[in-house]
């Protein structure tokens, strides 16, 4: 076992080698640009990115038409929203979403709202993190012109009822986005049987390279028509200017196929890691407390608050272990995580949570370390704590006058 | 975020952690922070003939405002009342190398320390009330 351990795969991945190996013959040897129609180093490219579309196309059920390369899904996000606002702005301006979304969405909906451009509806969740699709009915207006719900969220994991509000849309003729970052590749995403009209999605979230990304654009029942963010040659049907990056999408083609072929595999695999990982450290630590679905989650993910002791301290006592926490300390803004607290846990124990994000590549060893480690240290902060000796000393914390700062 | 050495050592090897009973005689506890913020740091000190002869910490915190717990119960062990007053949380900013984010939590322990020498002053006058 190597150190440090990377337990932080919903932040990023590594590539896995065999998608190395079939982006590296398009730096050097095989460089043209899939716009060059006129000679064989073009010709080449275009049918790399073909192929790549193809495959991407097949992990999520669509048709090789309907992706659009991006940069990532931050891009996606931005492109399927405004775009959408954009086209459609004569059918009304109302957006709902959900108060969990990643940032990507959430500034996106609330710059748009800033300026005047949309109306926007913040639906809340449920204690797991869930969107409930008859929220989502509700909140539809005459003006709705999209619904923009993410998949699996990037923090606590939970899985969305996609597929029942995907009908809701359906039914009301509203455009549905999903950002779908967390989820493709990692459990199964089908459009079609899902109802989704705009899908973004990220290569380096499924063990491709960074810096490239999808966003899906339903092309019948209905045909979806977005309004291109950046003027240029437009490439990618209009929809997004710019020279395609050959070399990140052959590597994200290959990065989606073998998702595909290894998804059953590796999902059996994370969830005996992840399970034992979440059985041994609440059977040791008591007042731990699990953040999202008990189930209804993301194979890899792991969320829990620990009381009485702050996430940054618990993040550099296990240095050699690579996490993250919701805690504010850890947070630019000093602000906790609005994901725990749109799912209604108590501030103090946003501060206190720490997500684990198992991956492709982690090993049985590398979690066994982790679950000793997290153990100690938790133990050992307690001790440091002066909230757990007043717990352990029968007081209600609640009931103390704190002196806010 | 890269911690400072300091900061690190102090983190690992916390100076006078623990806590003394609050009603004993001499001791002055300070508890700032709250939960919610992220933050709360208890300090103690000891005190005799004017001199704080020991002083202990618990902190829900960041490793930073762990750090300068520990810091504070080292500096103030030793002190006179008087010169544990003048403790700044600048010093300690510049002792531990803080970055700007986590000036605050330096503040907490300066803040900590006032609290933790009013409360013992608060029962020493109670003490010479009585007395009188
Ligand atoms: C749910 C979700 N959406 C969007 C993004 C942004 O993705 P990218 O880094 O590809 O821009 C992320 C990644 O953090 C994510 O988890
Ligand atoms: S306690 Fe939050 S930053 Fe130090």
């Amino acid at each position: 076992m190597k150190l440090p351990i990377f337990l932080d795969n919903h932040s990023t991945t590594p590539m896995d080698p065999r998608v190395l190996d079939t982006m590296l013959p398009y730096f050097v040897e095989k460089f043209g640009n899939a716009a060059s129609r006129n000679h064989a180093f073009g010709w080449a490219a275009e049918e790399a990115v073909e192929q790549a579309r193809k495959q991407i196309a097949k992990l999520i059920k669509a048709d090789p038409k309907e992706i659009v390369f991006t940069s990532g899904a931050t891009e996606s996000d931005n492109l399927a929203i405004k775009g959408v606002l954009e086209m459609y702005k004569e059918k009304g301006d109302h957006i709902i979403t959900s108060s969990t979304e990643h940032r990507a969405v959430l500034d996106t909906v609330k710059s748009l709202e800033g300026k005047g451009k949309a109306a926007v509806t913040y639906l809340p969740v449920d204690k797991f993190g869930m969107v409930n699709p008859e929220d989502v009915r509700k909140a539809i207006t005459e003006k709705t012109i999209l619904i923009s719900i993410m998949l699996a969220n990037n923090e606590i994991g939970t899985i969305n009822p996609v597929k029942e509000i995907g009908k809701i849309a359906k039914e009301k003729g509203i455009l549905f986005h999903c950002d779908a970052t967390q989820g493709v590749g990692k459990i199964p995403v089908d459009v079609q049987d899902m109802g989704i009209d705009l899908m973004s999605f990220s290569a380096h979230k499924m063990y491709g390279p960074k810096g490239v990304g999808a966003l899906y654009v339903r092309k019948k029942n209905p045909r979806v028509r977005i309004a291109a963010q950046m003027d240029g040659g437009g490439h990618e049907r209009g929809m997004r200017s710019g020279t395609l990056p050959v070399p990140l999408i052959v590597g994200f083609g290959k990065a989606c196929e073998l998702c595909e072929q290894e998804m059953a595999k590796d999902t059996v695999r994370l969830i005996a890691m992840r399970d034992r990982l979440e059985a041994s450290i609440m059977k040791a630590l008591e007042e731990s407390y699990l953040n999202g679905h008990p189930t209804n989650r993301l194979p890899g993910n792991l969320n829990i608050s620990f009381a009485y002791v702050e996430g940054e301290s618990l993040l550099m006592g296990m240095k050699d272990i690579a996490l993250s926490s919701g805690s504010a300390c850890t947070s630019a803004t000093l602000e906790p995580s609005y994901v725990l607290r749109a799912l209604g846990v108590g501030t103090e124990l946003a501060h206190s949570s720490i997500r684990f994000g198992l991956g492709r590549f982690n090993q049985d060893d590398e979690i066994d370390y982790t679950i000793k480690k997290v153990i100690e240290i938790v133990t050992k902060l307690r001790e440091m704590s002066p909230l757990y000796e007043m717990a352990k000393e029968g007081v209600d914390l609640k009931s103390v006058q704190w002196a806010a700062h | 975020m890269a911690y400072s050495d300091k900061v690190v050592d102090h983190f690992n090897n916390p100076r006078n952690m623990g806590s003394f009973k609050k009603d004993e005689e001499g001791v002055g506890t300070g508890m700032v922070g709250a939960p919610e913020c992220g933050d709360v740091m208890k300090l103690q000190i000891k005190v005799q003939n004017d001199t704080i002869v020991d002083a202990k910490f618990k902190t829900f915190g960041c490793g930073s405002a762990i750090a300068s717990s520990s810091l504070a119960t080292e500096w103030l062990k030793g002190k006179t009342i008087e010169e544990a007053q003048k403790i700044k949380n600048t010093d300690i900013v510049q002792e531990l190398n803080l970055p700007p984010v986590k000036i605050h939590c330096s503040v907490l322990a300066e803040d900590a320390i006032k609290a933790a020498l009013a409360d013992y002053q608060k029962k020493a006058d109670g003490v010479l009330a009585d007395a009188k």
